[in-house]
C-alpha cells in the first residue's frame, strides 16, 4: 500500500539541483526527438510523461496510461468543485477559478488528453469530498487508493491524506529558512503542517542568539498536492513536488530495521540472487589458474 | 583610477568592519568601498515592517533599491530577516505606485464629491487642501480639522504634522493608528509605572528561563523575536519554558511546552488567579520587602462602559445605527451583570442580575490596602477561573485546572527567571488597559519586574509606534516627552520650546482616532488628512465611516504610496514618498531608535510627508489660526469653551501677524543652523529631495520647481523633538550618532544606552533617584503619583499622598465583554495578521512572492463548526455580524486551528473587508478598539 511508506524524512541536500538538471536532461532529449521524426508527437509526449504530478488516486504511471480514456471527467469535476467557484451575494454561481486539474494538449509534453497539474500554478487544495475521483468512469483514478474502512460506517471513506500524487522536496540550498530567515511560508500552506511538513529547530551559531526554523517534509504524510511549491516566496521554489519514482530512493530489502516493525512488509520483496563483482567476474579455477597475476605477488 | 586588487581588499574590509563594530568610516574609504561594490552601494536602513526593529542594509544601484540583506552588525536580528523583511527592496516598486496628485472633479475640472479622480498639479492639490481647511475651521473651530496619524511615521513626520496640528491650526484631532494597537499597553505603563514604555529589552530573551505569552502569535507576528526565542528554548530544553496562552490554537504553540486555550475575555481573570495562587497559596513567594518599599495598591470605577457611542451622541439620535446594532451598542448606558462576571464583581458592589449603569470616569483610580487587594483576589479560585476561562469546548476541565496550577507554578517558582510577553490580545481588549496592568501584578509580587531576564514586555506592532507614535505624541492628548495636553505646565513647556504665544495649544485633547471617525460622522471634522494609514480599511464598523466620508460634506485627504481602501475613499490623493525614499528614523518596541539616509528619489512626483505638511504650514498665516477660536461644550461657568486670541501676544514676540506658520514653526533662525552640507556625512553622497529639491524637478506648492528649503530639516526636527526628552528619561542621542551606530535604546546616557529601567543598577535615573534610600528599584515616571485613598468601591479621603518612586497594583475584575455570541450570533470572531502580509496589505499584496504565497484571507473555523452548517473546506461562507457582512473561503486545516466556537478571519485583505464586520467597542481608558471579539454567523453563500 502507498500510504503505508516506511516513515522516513526526505531532507535531500544539494543532490535534488543534480536530480532536477537529470530531470531537465531527459525533458530536453524529448525535445530533440520531436525534432528527429515526423510522426513523433505523440510519442514525444508519452515519453516525458512521466514527471507529472497526477490526480489523487491516480495509478501507477504505465498503468495509468493504459486505463486513462481521457474523457475530461476529472477536470471537469475539479473546475466545478464547491470549493473552487465564485458566488454573487445571493449564492448564484458566477464562475469559477482556473481548476487545478487540465487535459494535456499539444506541447504540454504529456500524452494528449490526460489529466494533469502543475503545482506552481494551481496546486491541488485537497478537497474532503475529492470530487475529481469518484466520477472517474475507468478506473485510472482509483477510489480506493483514496479512501479507507471507518468503524460503523457501512461504505469506506473518501480520506484525501491517503492521496499520493507526489513528494515535496526541499532544496536547502536555496530554500531561504535554511538561511536563517524566518520564512517557513511552505509550513503555513501545509494543509497537513506538523505532519507532512514540520519545523526542525537548531541553533544558529553565527548570530548566537537566533534559531533556524527548517522546514522537513516527511513522505509519510506528504499527499503531493504542491499548496507548499505554490507558497514558496523563492523565484523558482526551493521547495517542489515531484512524481514519487522521482523522489524516492529505495532501500534493498535485504535489510530489515530491526527497531520497526512495520519494516517487515519489504521482506516481502526480498529473495536471493548470485553477485557479481569485478574481482568475481571469472570462474573460481580460472582465477586460480592465471599465473601472470601470481608472479605480480613477488 | 582603477583600483589595484589589495586596494580593493583593504577598502572593502575596512568599510565592513567598521559598519560591524558600529563605526563612523572616513568618507574616503567610504567612497572607495562604493566603487569596489562596482555600481551598487550599501547603506543601512531599520525594516519596514513591525516593532521588532530589524536593521538592513540596501543596495542602490542605477537609482534604484535593488537587494536587501540583514544587517549582521544589527543587535536585533543580526543579519537574519523574515520573509517580509526579505521583500523590502521590492515593496517600492508595485506597477500602481501613485505618481500625481489626484483630485475628484465635476465635468468643468472643479472640485466635486462624486466626481472622478482626476490628475492635479500640487498647487491645486494644496489650493484645496487650503480652502476645505480654511472651511472646516470656520465651521467646526481646530476641532473640525483631523489626522489620521500613524505609528509608521517616521520620527521627523511625526513632529512636522505634530507641531502643525497643535501648535498651527491648535487643534488635537491628530491621532495614529497606534491607538489601535499600542494604546491599552501605554494607558498600562502611565498608570503603573508613570512613564511609557517598557522597563526590560529583548535582551530578557536570552537571559530568562521562562517564556510566557499572552494574546500573541509571536511566530508569525515577530519572527525574528521568535527565533531568538526558540534559540533560548533549544540552549536547555529542559530549564526553559514555553507557554502559550490564546483564544485559538496558533503557531505559537508549535514550541510550546504548554498551550492554553482561553475564552475571550477571561484573561483578566486568569492574571487574577495566578495572583491569588500568590497570595492566598504561596504569601512566602511575595517579596515585601520589595513591595513595601516599591509598590501601593489601587483600586477604580468597573462600571465605565466599554468605549461605544453614548445614546445622546448625534448620529444615534439620527438613527444612524440601526437596532441590531443598538442591541450592542446600549451596553454603553447599562447592563444587566452576568452569571459569569458576578462572583469577579461583588466586592465592586455588584451581583448577578443587577442592571450596572455605566458612567465615562477616564482614567481616575484611587490608593487602597493590600487587604483589600487580597479580598478582591478571593473570588478568583480554581474552580471559577476554570468554568470561565477554559476555551475549548473539547477540553477536559480538570486538564485545564492542571494547566492553570503549572502557569502559576512557574511564575511563583523561587529562582525561576519569567518573562511575560503580549501584543494584540491584551491591547485590543474592552479591558485592555486593565489586563495590561494585571500582568505587572504578578511580577511585582515576586520581584520579577525590571531585571535581567524578569519582567512583563508589551510587544509592539508598528515600527515606530514607540518612535513616533508615542515618544513624538502625535496623540490628541499627548505632547513629546510623555508630556500631556491637558497639562498647563507641558503645553507651557512645548509653547516656549517651538516659540509660540502662551495659551496656543489647545488644552483639550479628546479626540482620538475613534473619536475622529465619530465626529466625521457627526458632522464635525469636516477636514481629515489621512497620513501613512490606511484607516478606512483599519476601522471597525468600517460602513459608517465610510459612508460618513463618501455621503456628507466634508473633505478627505488621503497621503499614500499606492491606492488602498482610504484612497479610494478620499477626495484628494497625495502621491507620497515611501521609506526609502526620505531620511527618517523608526524606534522599535525596545527603546531603541534607528536612523537611515535617503537612498533613492521618490517615484513619480511623490514627495514626503514631512515635505507635504511643511508646504500647508505655508499656506496658513498667525492671523488665520491664532485668533479666539471656538470649542465644543461649556466651562464650569457655563461659558463656551474657546482657545483665546494670541495675535497680540504674537506679535510682542516679532512675529508680524501675516508671517505663515512655515515661518514660526519650521523656517527660522533655530533651524536654518542646521546647515546642508553636502561635503560632510552623513549627508555627503545622500539624496536629500526636502532639504535640496532633486534631479526630478518636482513642480511645487507654489507652481515653481521645487529647490529645497536650504537648511537640515530633517536634523532639526530631530533634534528639537530630542531636547523635550534630554534630561528627562528619555535621553536620545545627537542625530549624527544614530548614523554611526546600529540604534541606541533610550535614554541614553553619557553616550551610553539603558537596557533595564528602573533598576538601580542598569538606569543612570533610578540610581539617581535611589541614591538616599539604597533601594533596587526607583518607579520615577511623574504621571498619576499622587492618588486619593479608598476601598475598592470607591474614595473615601480625598487627600492626595504622593507615591513618589513608588508603582501600582491594581484590582481590576473580569468582565464580559459587549458582545458575546448568542443563539443568533453564536460564533466568536477574532482578527488578526497574518506572517506573509503586513497590515492592510498595500504594500506586501504588491509583492509578488508575497501575494501567490497568501492571495486572501480564509475564515478559519474548527472542522466540526463548518460541517454543523453544511459549508465545505475551501466553500465560500458569509461571516455575518450585526453590522455587515462578508465573503471568505472556510478554512479547517490551516495554520490557525480554532476550538468549537471561534472563527479567526485575518484583515490584510481588502477583498475580504472584515472590518465591515467587527465591531467598534474599545477600551474605555485606552479607546484602542477591541478586534478580538464579537458575535458573527457563518452560513454558505
Amino acid at each position: 500500500m502507498n500510504n503505508n511508506n516506511q516513515k522516513q524524512k526526505i531532507k535531500i541536500e544539494k543532490i535534488s539541483e543534480g536530480r532536477r538538471k537529470f530531470l531537465n536532461i531527459t525533458k530536453s532529449v524529448g525535445i530533440a526527438v520531436l525534432g528527429g521524426f515526423i510522426w513523433s508527437a505523440y510519442v514525444d509526449e508519452v515519453k516525458a510523461s512521466s514527471i507529472v504530478l497526477r490526480p489523487p488516486g491516480a495509478l501507477d504511471e504505465p498503468d495509468f496510461l493504459k486505463t486513462c480514456i481521457k474523457c475530461g471527467m476529472c477536470v471537469q469535476a475539479c473546475h466545478f468543485r464547491d470549493s473552487n467557484v465564485m458566488k454573487n451575494n445571493d449564492g448564484d454561481i458566477t464562475g469559477a477559478r482556473p481548476p487545478t486539474l487540465k487535459l494535456a494538449k499539444p506541447g504540454d509534453n504529456l500524452p494528449i488528453g490526460t489529466p494533469f497539474f502543475i503545482a506552481r500554478d494551481v496546486p491541488c487544495f485537497m478537497c474532503d469530498d475529492i470530487p475529481c475521483v469518484p466520477v472517474c468512469p475507468s478506473g485510472a483514478l482509483d477510489i480506493t487508493k483514496v479512501s479507507r474502512k471507518v468503524e460503523k460506517e457501512p461504505e469506506p471513506v473518501l480520506d484525501i491524506n491517503m492521496a499520493k500524487m507526489g513528494l515535496a522536496i526541499v532544496d536547502t540550498t536555496n530554500c531561504i529558512a535554511f538561511w536563517g530567515i524566518q520564512c517557513d511560508a511552505c509550513y503555513r500552506a501545509c494543509p497537513i503542517l506538523d505532519k507532512a511538513i514540520t519545523l526542525e529547530y537548531k541553533k544558529n551559531e553565527r548570530t548566537g542568539k537566533h534559531a533556524y526554523l527548517e522546514p522537513v517534509v516527511h513522505s509519510e504524510f506528504c499527499t503531493g498536492c504542491g499548496l507548499c511549491e505554490l507558497a514558496c516566496v523563492t523565484d523558482k521554489p526551493a521547495i517542489f513536488v515531484l512524481p514519487l519514482e522521482y523522489a524516492l530512493g529505495k532501500a534493498g530489502s535485504h535489510y530489515i530495521k530491526g527497531w520497526d516493525a512495520k519494516d517487515e512488509e519489504r521482506l516481502k520483496n526480498a529473495h536471493s540472487e548470485t553477485t557479481t563483482t569485478k574481482i568475481s567476474e571469472k570462474s573460481a579455477l580460472d582465477s586460480l589458474n592465471n599465473m601472470d597475476e601470481l608472479e605480480d605477488l613477488y | 583610477m582603477a583600483l589595484s586588487r589589495r586596494d580593493f581588499l583593504k577598502s572593502s574590509a575596512a568599510a565592513s568592519a567598521a559598519a560591524a563594530i558600529g563605526m563612523s568610516v572616513p568618507s574616503e574609504v567610504q567612497a572607495a568601498a562604493e566603487k569596489a561594490n562596482a555600481g551598487w552601494r550599501w547603506d543601512k536602513a531599520a525594516c519596514r515592517f513591525c516593532g521588532t526593529g530589524c536593521g538592513i542594509m540596501l543596495a542602490t544601484k542605477g537609482g534604484k533599491i535593488v537587494a536587501v540583506k540583514g544587517d549582521p552588525a544589527a543587535p536585533v536580528n543580526r543579519g537574519l530577516n523574515c520573509i517580509k523583511g526579505y521583500f523590502n527592496a521590492k515593496i517600492m516598486y508595485g506597477a500602481d505606485r501613485l505618481k500625481q496628485p489626484l483630485l475628484r472633479v465635476g465635468a468643468d475640472g472643479k472640485f466635486d464629491k462624486k466626481g472622478k479622480f482626476a490628475p492635479v498639479s500640487w498647487e491645486r492639490a494644496f489650493d484645496e487642501m487650503e480652502f476645505h481647511a480654511k472651511k472646516a475651521l470656520k465651521q467646526s473651530g481646530p476641532e473640525g480639522v483631523a489626522v489620521f496619524a500613524s505609528g509608521q511615521y517616521t520620527v521627523m513626520e511625526g513632529v512636522a504634522a505634530q507641531k502643525m496640528m497643535k501648535a498651527g491650526f491648535r487643534s488635537n484631532a491628530i491621532d495614529p493608528n497606534a491607538r489601535h494597537c499600542m494604546a491599552s499597553a501605554v494607558v498600562g505603563f502611565y498608570q503603573t509605572f508613570g512613564i511609557d514604555e517598557p522597563s526590560g529589552c529583548y535582551d530578557d530573551i536570552e537571559l530568562t528561563d521562562t517564556i510566557i505569552s499572552w494574546g500573541a502569535n509571536m511566530a508569525e507576528m515577530h519572527p525574528i523575536l521568535w527565533s531568538r526565542v526558540t534559540d533560548r528554548k533549544l540552549s536547555d530544553p529542559k530549564k526553559v519554558q514555553v507557554v502559550n496562552i490564546s483564544t485559538y490554537k496558533h503557531r505559537t504553540s508549535d514550541l510550546a511546552d504548554m498551550e492554553i486555550i482561553f475564552s475571550p475575555s477571561t484573561d483578566l481573570a486568569m492574571w487574577n488567579y495566578v495572583a491569588r495562587e500568590i497570595v492566598y497559596n504561596h504569601p512566602e513567594s511575595i517579596d515585601w520587602d520589595f513591595v513595601k518599599k516599591h509598590i501601593i495598591f489601587a483600586s477604580q470605577p468597573v462600571n465605565i462602559g466599554y468605549g461605544m457611542r453614548r445614546s445622546d451622541e448625534k448620529s444615534v439620535k439620527d438613527g444612524k445605527y440601526t437596532k441590531l446594532e443598538m442591541e450592542t451598542v446600549s451596553k454603553e448606558m447599562s447592563k444587566i451583570v452576568s452569571e459569569k462576571e458576578g462572583p469577579a464583581l461583588e466586592a465592586f458592589g455588584y451581583k448577578a442580575g443587577d442592571n450596572m449603569v455605566m458612567k465615562p470616569a477616564g482614567l481616575k483610580h484611587w490608593e487602597i490596602s493590600f487587604e483589600e487587594y487580597k479580598k478582591f483576589l478571593d473570588p478568583y479560585t480554581v474552580d471559577y477561573v476554570a468554568k470561565i476561562s477554559k476555551g475549548d469546548p473539547d477540553e477536559d476541565i480538570e486538564v485545564f485546572k492542571k494547566k492553570l496550577k503549572t502557569l502559576a507554578d512557574l511564575y511563583i517558582e523561587k529562582g525561576r527567571k519569567v518573562v511575560s510577553f503580549w501584543t494584540m490580545g491584551m491591547n485590543q481588549h474592552t479591558r485592555g488597559t486593565w489586563v495590561n496592568t494585571l500582568s505587572y501584578n504578578v511580577h511585582f509580587l515576586l520581584n520579577k519586574q525590571a531585571k535581567p531576564g524578569n519582567g512583563a514586555f508589551s510587544l509592539t506592532g508598528q515600527p515606530s509606534a514607540c518612535g513616533t507614535a508615542r515618544e513624538v505624541g502625535t496623540f490628541c492628548h499627548r505632547l513629546p516627552a510623555d508630556m500631556m495636553v491637558k497639562n498647563p505646565k507641558h503645553r507651557k513647556i512645548c509653547e516656549t520650546a517651538w516659540k509660540i504665544p502662551a495659551g496656543t495649544l489647545n488644552p483639550v485633547g479628546n479626540q482620538h482616532i475613534m473619536k475622529i471617525h465619530r465626529d466625521i460622522e457627526d458632522g464635525v471634522v469636516k477636514f481629515a488628512w489621512i497620513n501613512v494609514c490606511n484607516p478606512y480599511q483599519d476601522t471597525a464598523s468600517a460602513s459608517h465611516w465610510i459612508k460618513a466620508a463618501r455621503e456628507m460634506d466634508n473633505f478627505i485627504v488621503c497621503s499614500d504610496g499606492y491606492p488602498g481602501i482610504s484612497a479610494k475613499v478620499s477626495d484628494l490623493i497625495l502621491p507620497t514618498a515611501m521609506i526609502y525614499e526620505k531620511w527618517g528614523a523608526y524606534g522599535n518596541a525596545e527603546r531603541r531608535t534607528q536612523h537611515w539616509r535617503q537612498q533613492v528619489l521618490p517615484i513619480g512626483d511623490s514627495m514626503s510627508d514631512t515635505w507635504q505638511w511643511v508646504e500647508l504650514s505655508k499656506r496658513f498665516t498667525i492671523k488665520d489660526l491664532w485668533g479666539e477660536q471656538p470649542l465644543r461644550g461649556k466651562n464650569k461657568d457655563g461659558t463656551p469653551k474657546k482657545l483665546p486670541n494670541v495675535i497680540a501676544e504674537a506679535k510682542k514676540m516679532g512675529y508680524d501677524e501675516n508671517a505663515t506658520m512655515y515661518d514660526v514653526l519650521f523656517a527660522h533662525e533655530r533651524s536654518k543652523a542646521y546647515k546642508v552640507d553636502m561635503t560632510k556625512f552623513p549627508q555627503k553622497g545622500y539624496d536629500n529631495s526636502e532639504c535640496n529639491g532633486d534631479s526630478r524637478n518636482v513642480v511645487g506648492s507654489d507652481g515653481k520647481v521645487f529647490k529645497g528649503y536650504g537648511f537640515m530639516i530633517h536634523e532639526y526636527l530631530f533634534e528639537e523633538y530630542a531636547e523635550f526628552g534630554r534630561g528627562h528619561a528619555h535621553d536620545l542621542a545627537p542625530f549624527e550618532t544614530y548614523h554611526k551606530v546600529r540604534g541606541l535604546k533610550w535614554p541614553v546616557v553619557d553616550g551610553k544606552e539603558t537596557q533595564w529601567r528602573f533598576n538601580a543598577k542598569y538606569d543612570p535615573y533610578a540610581k539617581k533617584e535611589t541614591k538616599e534610600s539604597g533601594n533596587s528599584h526607583a518607579f520615577y515616571g511623574g504621571l498619576a503619583k499622587a492618588l486619593s485613598q479608598g476601598d475598592l468601591k470607591g474614595i473615601k479621603d480625598k487627600t492626595k499622598k504622593s507615591l513618589k518612586n513608588k508603582a501600582k497594583i491594581f484590582a481590576r475584575p473580569y468582565m464580559d465583554p459587549p458582545e458575546m455570541p448568542d443563539e443568533n450570533y453564536p460564533l466568536w470572531l477574532c482578527t488578526g495578521r497574518v506572517l506573509e502580509h503586513w497590515h492592510s496589505g498595500t504594500m506586501t499584496m504588491r509583492v509578488p512572492e508575497l501575494y501567490r504565497a497568501v492571495p486572501e484571507a480564509l475564515c478559519y473555523m474548527h472542522p466540526a463548526d463548518a460541517k454543523k452548517i453544511g459549508v465545505k473546506r475551501g466553500e465560500l461562507a458569509w461571516v455575518d455580524s450585526r453590522r455587515g457582512k462578508v465573503k471568505a473561503r472556510v478554512e479547517t486545516r490551516g495554520r490557525n486551528r480554532p476550538s468549537r466556537g471561534l472563527v479567526f478571519v485575518p484583515w490584510f485583505d481588502e477583498k475580504v473587508f472584515i472590518n465591515k464586520v467587527c465591531l467598534d467597542a474599545t477600551c474605555p481608558m485606552s479607546k484602542q478598539t477591541d478586534y478580538k471579539k464579537c458575535a458573527v454567523k457563518v452560513y454558505k453563500v
